[in-house]
């Protein structure tokens, strides 16, 4: 399969892990800023084949991770109610709020639809004129795009029924926010290269002069991730601190300009809380004022919310890079895919659900099932 | 107790941490019907308990019941059919309430004879549709060897935008003297053994998904396995093929963790040698989906003694229901009730049922 075997040749991998072993002097610490790469790193097991100085710390980039548990429980409250269709993507379905998550709002007989297209969500409404119909619109520059165009097109329709809760997030702030804690051990960050797709690189040439650290945009296949590795690796070694793209089959310098015409038309930065961290400054995106009347959380009063994080969690660590997700007490006994404590442990793209899934032979007896 | 509840409550100790069984859930979830730990758990803890101890091993898609005056041992199994749509490339829901239950008995070695048919049919269902299905299922029994013997008819109130329909097949065979399958012979040193490609039917069913319609040559890989199965046998008597499972829901990767957990054996396979076909590959890499875990509806695992994996495999190749075999993996000393993929460059990671269905992620 054309751009899919090529980067999973054993042959070349084993090629890049012998240039990255020639090329290691002392000990790393690299961080893959998006759970897609955390996902790819830890199924494939490209980090037990990494000489033992270069060390992965996985970061905050999973959007089902990050989103607030008030973001959720207002969700969970807009899709119970009987004049609402909820539409939202597969992968939020099962995140816990306080007390529940939108399966169990399903099958208490909340219309809450799985939509592959946010652009279904908005074909849901006009076929459903009668119904306030609700998108989940969450992620990070990735989606933005598809998910800005729900408002585009709703407005072009004249559609009054339809609303976008809102809970997007972006990753220079959340970069700047990590390499700015006295704690940090990161060394040098691999971007999230489909961010990078939609916004390009310019947004990431301050933080490297800023921080002086490597920056390089990297994809998500084994022979991507690696090579992102090798260069930030060589950066490191030479004493440069660069941004550098390492995905440019994908990534373009200047980004897609019509997908950033789009996103400066509907959506303005704000500052926005990041489940398990802390609210980040400007560090997310809410719909701008012309947009305004498709707020969900404007449309719908969602009050008495009584938020609950559960206490033992430890998923900010987590997804700071502060812990592995096998260092947390929780992780396997009271705290599994199937009864999670936090977002990290539902997410397919959460560092503690990959842990899990994949790692389960090398951590104590207790973990495995 | 029986033999098989031992098997299973040992595996469980080690498989079931929590003492408080299906406390997660008030309600049935979608992901109860998923084929992954949700099912396994309310099986486990609602159905079994309930129903008291004499029930085979549960993990079994078939039953192998001895009769009563020593003439012989009959394997048995039901199971319901919904997909939506119910017509969809290479067949329809028609063709897997065939063959589905034809391949369940197929895999305790059995040679599946007559089924029945019980179809519960929403209002508004088109009656072309219903005899397009019936057709199919007519021509499935023939291609299958079975006789379609009795049935049952009802209609309920439309839901949603009706027209749908289930479709609950049982059916028994005969299993051959001498035939032993199941987990329970796994042995170190085996040989996993997979029919063809995995993928198809779940992907062709997930190209026609409202919302996701993706263009593609997928079709439904549907077949009946009986005439694979037998050649098997024949060419390997006296025990050298220890189980079969056919890899329909939860796919090719929770086949093998349920034969791991069930034998108390480790299973380790080769990711690379699991053929994929190009389509299905690409669909799975747009959705966010593992191929391993999508399921397929004419496709089985082998799991052969080490001496007769050879022979075992040049027999699934000269049958049409197995031209594309291969040998995958094997069971190993270490690790028991885990199951480890070496995955393609070379590391190792442990293969896990899915939790529910699977669902496709966001970016």
């Amino acid at each position: 399969m054309k751009y899919l075997d090529e980067f999973n040749d054993p042959e070349l991998a084993r090629q890049q892990f012998e240039d990255i072993e020639r090329i290691v002097t002392r000990p790393w610490a690299l961080m893959e800023v998006c759970g897609g790469q955390t996902h790819s790193i830890v199924r494939n097991g490209i980090d037990q084949l990494l000489p033992e100085q270069v060390r992965l710390i996985h970061g905050p980039g999973c959007p089902v991770c990050v989103t607030p548990l008030e973001t959720i429980d207002k969700a969970l409250a807009i899709a119970a109610r009987d004049d609402t269709i909820f539409c939202s993507f597969g992968d939020m379905l099962r995140v816990p709020g306080s007390h529940h998550d939108l399966f169990q709002i399903r099958s208490n007989g909340g219309d809450v639809r799985v939509v592959y297209s946010p652009l279904d969500a908005v074909r849901i409404a006009a076929d459903n004129p009668d119904k306030e119909v609700v998108f989940f619109g969450i992620g990070f520059e990735t989606t933005a795009p598809a998910n800005a165009m729900t408002v585009v097109e709703a407005e072009r329709r004249g559609l009054t029924n339809f609303s976008m809760l809102v809970s997007h997030v972006l990753v220079p702030p959340a970069i700047a926010a990590i390499a700015s804690s006295p704690d940090t051990q990161v060394n040098a960050y691999l971007a999230a290269g489909h961010v990078n797709v939609v916004m390009g690189t310019a947004e990431y040439e301050p933080l490297v002069e800023r921080f002086r650290v490597p920056i390089v945009v990297t994809g998500f296949e084994p022979l991507d991730v690696l090579e992102g590795i090798r260069r930030a690796l060589l950066q490191l070694e030479e004493g440069r601190a660069e941004v550098e793209n390492a995905y440019p089959r994908a990534v373009q310098a200047g980004g897609n300009p019509a997908a950033q015409a789009v996103l400066a038309d509907v959506f303005e930065v704000c500052d926005r809380p990041w489940r398990g961290i802390g609210v980040i400054p400007a560090s997310g995106w809410r719909l701008s004022p012309r947009y305004g009347r498709f707020d969900a959380e404007r449309r719908f009063e969602v009050q008495d919310l009584h938020v609950e994080e559960s206490p033992s969690c430890r998923s900010g660590e987590v997804l700071q890079g502060l812990i592995k997700p096998n260092e947390c007490e929780q992780f396997g006994t009271t705290c599994t895919p199937r009864k999670p404590l936090g977002a990290t442990m539902v997410s397919s793209e959460g560092a503690c659900a990959a842990y899990y899934q994949y790692r389960r032979l090398d951590v104590p007896e207790k973990v495995r099932t | 107790m029986t033999r098989e509840t031992e098997v299973v409550t040992s595996v469980a100790s080690g498989a079931w941490s929590c003492p408080l069984p299906l406390r997660d859930h008030e309600r049935i979830v979608t992901g109860h019907g998923g084929g992954g730990r949700l099912s396994q758990e309310l099986i486990e803890h609602l159905f079994r308990p309930a129903f008291g101890g004499d029930v085979d091993d549960p993990s079994h898609d078939a039953a192998v019941l001895s009769l009563p005056t020593g003439g012989g041992r009959l394997a048995f199994s039901t199971d319901s059919y919904v997909v939506t749509p119910v017509i969809f490339p290479g067949g329809s829901i028609g063709d897997l309430a065939v063959n589905g239950t034809v391949n369940d008995i197929a895999m305790t070695g059995a040679v599946p004879l007559v089924l029945s048919t019980a179809f519960v049919l929403e209002e508004g269902l088109e009656l072309a549709t219903l005899g397009r299905i019936a057709e199919d299922m007519g021509r499935a029994a023939i291609a299958a060897e079975v006789q379609l013997v009795t049935g049952d008819t009802k209609v309920v109130e439309a839901r949603d935008r009706g027209g749908g329909l289930t479709i609950t097949t049982a059916g028994f065979g005969v299993v051959p003297e001498g035939v032993e399958l199941g987990p329970r012979c796994v042995r170190p040193g085996d040989q996993v053994l997979l029919s063809g490609p995995i993928g198809q039917h779940g992907m062709a069913i997930m190209s026609l998904r409202e919302g996701l319609e993706f263009e593609t040559e997928l079709r439904t890989d549907s077949a009946p396995l009986t005439g694979l199965v037998q050649t098997m046998l024949a060419t390997a008597p006296g025990g050298g093929v220890r189980a079969l499972r056919d890899a329909t829901r939860g796919g090719f990767a929770a086949v093998l963790c349920e034969l791991a957990e069930a034998g108390d054996a480790g299973i380790e396979y080769v990711e690379r040698d699991v053929p994929v076909p190009g389509d299905v590959a690409a669909a799975c890499g747009f959705l966010g989906l593992d191929p391993t875990h999508v399921a397929n509806e004419g496709k089985l695992v082998a799991v052969v003694a080490p001496e007769v994996a050879d022979e075992v495999l040049a027999a699934m190749r000269s049958h049409p229901h197995g031209r594309e075999a291969v040998r995958v993996g094997e069971v190993v000393e270490d690790h028991r009730g885990i199951v480890v993929a070496r995955t393609g460059i070379g590391a190792r990671r442990v293969v896990d049922l899915p939790l529910g269905e699977q669902l496709p992620r966001i970016c």
